[in-house]
């Protein structure tokens, strides 16, 4: 099943006809995406990768039926084109952005909060490198043959770390379910915690492995989570063990602003809750390994 | 990014927050002219740096006559502050706020920020003031009142009020503190603060109610639709390698360890400098190139790591998505030609067209130590550091 996305997910790109978005629209498409058109305002009417342009992705949700999107928009408008995501219907949708205002941030999702929970939009990132469920569909910026197909779902907040702990399972021969990337934002679509609610509730995932940093309070949360309604084994890295107190660590939400949001002091309080930690971020896949032959 | 307290009380201002009269002074003889000009028989000058805490760490002086003002300006221009927030190199101050001083009556701690665990704008005060939050968070977590704004609407008349009160502010200063309240709030959000702090805020004798101190702090992402704020950038208050490196689109920190990273990704980055201390060594910097690290940009990249002369070895780790393990072996070859490298070099890459990266720098006749995982990595980086430890231990005998 894996989550969020499948084979049969039809995908829509915002900003699809810019350099970004043309480059890795075709990518998914080569990957075996099912993407069925994008957005440009201004351009509808167009084809472009084959495909329609669209000026409205409300346009484009009735004549295609997309149920997902991907934003490549520009920081300054990606909040505008994410909150026209979600009015429009599309279920879920992956900001890809980098350096949308923490203002805006608020503003999305107090405006997604709006919508019923059954009808509301999951949003996943910004600043994040997308979804994927590998051999079936990839909403993302990722080199899709890294990922094998397996039980392990991966929730994390950095792109290439992810890409390292994909490597690792591989290496190992562990595939995964789907593979998501929350994204650096101290403001964020989807936390830690909702990833591993999607998670728990999908039959084809066994383990998973949550990929954290310094900074905020989401890893935390999610191990209450897990520890108070998960079955299934967590497995977690906290990334930033060097990281200073106060200074931002490339990620704007990747900062130590109170003494509880350290890496040593995360890892604490996980281990309190029953998550098993990897010792190095060189023992993700052989953490996973350990756990997986365990169950 | 932060800006000083006598600019943002400038700010705030202008949102109706009443402030102390005060001026700004590049030197001593400055310093006397503000003091002649504001008047009265006394003034405080106060050290313009990007800290708080500034007080603990003598960069606040009362003084009582005019050529106490220019002994305190003289002391701090050019002074080195070390607060905890500065960390260790401390700052150095080269601006004054000249103010007059004032008959507190009471101080308060007042603050707006972002929080992340609620996703709304918090506001944060406590009766208690002059302390710095976390430690009244420590002794006298009761005295701080926390009030959540829904974004849409905004902050409303009965929360600021619901805080005046809290504060244990008068009632014939209510419509004041509201006012004040609510012109922080609009600052805030008009200027796209991450952090707006005023600690103290005093009420007078006279029953007046003043920002003392100010603080604000701006979200980095928003600063292109703010260039009056961006403006007000202060580069001498910002690690010179961190600047530079944000002029070539590099994100940089410099650390205190021997051991210098390039990688792409800042948790690929952090999670290297996790490994290399595991393996019992310390992290010179962290430095994310980003995704499209080109031959020019991979050579900025290394200037920038070896420009610190404390490193003794330097590792790079680079997982390719996007990217390929070939241009980024090309751009490694090149800058070591180009560079003459003095330190050992390893190379760990990973990703789309590993093994065609790999021949680059094999057939590159290049001293370049490879390592094929994460571990290896670290590992032969910290063995490099202590070889040329050794070797330079042996030089000196």
């Amino acid at each position: 099943m894996a989550i969020f996305i499948d084979k049969e997910t039809r995908i829509v790109v915002q900003g699809f006809t810019g350099k970004i978005g043309s480059f890795h629209a075709q990518d998914m498409i080569n990957y075996g995406s099912k993407v069925v058109g994008g957005i440009t305002p201004g351009k509808g009417g167009q084809i472009h990768l084959g495909l329609p342009v669209f000026n409205t992705v409300k346009e484009a949700v009735q004549q295609t039926g997309a149920e997902a999107s991907i934003i490549f928009v520009p920081p300054a408008f990606a909040a505008d084109s994410i909150m026209e995501a979600a009015d429009a219907g599309v279920k879920y949708c992956v900001a890809i952005t980098d350096g949308i205002p923490t203002q805006d941030m608020m503003t999305v999702k107090n405006f997604l909060r709006r919508f019923p929970k059954e009808e509301r939009m999951i949003l996943t990132g910004p600043n994040c490198a997308g979804t994927i469920s590998p051999g079936r569909a990839m909403l993302g910026i990722m080199p899709g043959h890294i990922y094998m197909q397996g039980n392990v779902g991966i929730v994390g907040r950095s792109g290439t770390l992810g890409y390292e702990a994909a490597d690792q399972m591989k290496r190992l021969g562990i595939g995964i379910s789907s593979s998501v990337g929350i994204g650096g934002d101290p403001i964020n679509g989807s936390s830690h915690r909702d990833v591993l609610e999607k998670f728990e509730q999908d039959p084809e995932t066994k383990v998973v492995l949550m990929i954290g940093e310094i900074g905020g309070p989401q890893e935390v949360e999610a191990g209450l989570y897990a520890k108070e309604y998960m079955t299934k084994p967590v497995v977690a890295y906290i990334a930033g063990l060097t990281a200073p107190e106060g200074r931002r660590m490339g990620h704007a939400g990747a900062i130590i602003s109170s003494a509880d949001e350290g890496a040593a002091e995360k890892v604490a309080m996980l281990k309190e809750l029953g998550v098993i930690i990897c010792p190095t971020p060189a023992a993700m896949g052989a953490t996973v390994a350990e756990v997986l032959a365990r169950i | 990014m932060d800006i000083h307290e006598y600019q943002a009380k400038d700010i705030l201002s202008g949102y109706g927050v009443k402030i102390a009269e005060g001026g700004l002074a590049y030197s001593p003889e400055d310093a006397v002219q503000r003091a002649r000009e504001i008047g009265g028989h006394l003034w405080v000058v106060k050290a313009q740096i990007h800290s708080g805490a500034r007080g603990k760490a003598g960069g606040i002086k009362i003084c009582k006559t005019h050529d106490e003002v220019e002994a305190a300006a003289g002391f701090l221009l050019g002074k080195r502050l070390v607060t905890h927030q500065t960390g260790p190199a401390g700052k150095v101050c080269s601006r004054l706020y000249i103010e007059a001083g004032t008959d507190i009556a009471k101080e308060l701690y007042f603050c707006f920020l972002v929080d992340r665990s609620s996703e709304r704008i918090v506001m944060v005060g406590s009766a208690q003031g002059g302390m710095e939050i976390e430690e009244l968070a420590v002794s006298s977590p009761d005295s701080v009142i926390k009030i959540y704004i829904e974004p849409a609407v905004g902050l409303q008349d009965y929360q600021a009020r619901e805080m005046a009160f809290a504060l244990g502010l008068d009632a014939e200063i209510l419509s004041h503190a509201v006012k004040t309240i609510k012109g922080c709030y609009r600052a805030l959000r008009a200027l796209d603060a991450s952090m707006l702090e005023i600690n103290p805020l005093v009420v007078t004798r006279s029953g007046e109610l003043i920002a003392l101190d100010a603080k604000m702090g701006f979200d980095d992402n928003a600063l292109f639709r703010q260039p009056k704020i961006s403006e007000l950038r202060d580069k001498t208050q910002e690690d010179p390698r961190e600047m530079a490196a944000a002029d070539r689109g590099l994100s940089y920190v410099g650390l205190d360890g021997d051991i210098g990273c390039m990688i792409n990704g800042a948790g690929l980055a952090m999670a290297t400098m996790d490994m290399i201390k595991l393996a019992g060594g310390e992290p010179a910097n962290f430095l994310d190139v980003g995704g499209g690290a080109s031959a020019e940009r991979t050579e900025k990249a290394f200037r920038l790591v070896l420009a610190d002369k404390g490193v003794k070895a330097m590792l790079v780790n680079i997982f390719a998505g996007i990217n390929r393990c070939d241009w980024i072996a090309e751009g490694v070859v090149q800058a070591v030609r180009k560079i003459d490298m003095k330190v050992p070099l390893i190379v760990r890459l990973s990703g789309t067209n590993v093994e065609e990266g790999q021949r680059i720098i094999a057939e590159s006749g290049l001293p370049i130590i490879t390592a094929e995982t994460l571990a290896e990595a670290a590992e032969k980086a910290v063995q490099a550091r202590n070889e040329a430890l050794a070797k330079e231990a042996v030089q000196e005998i």
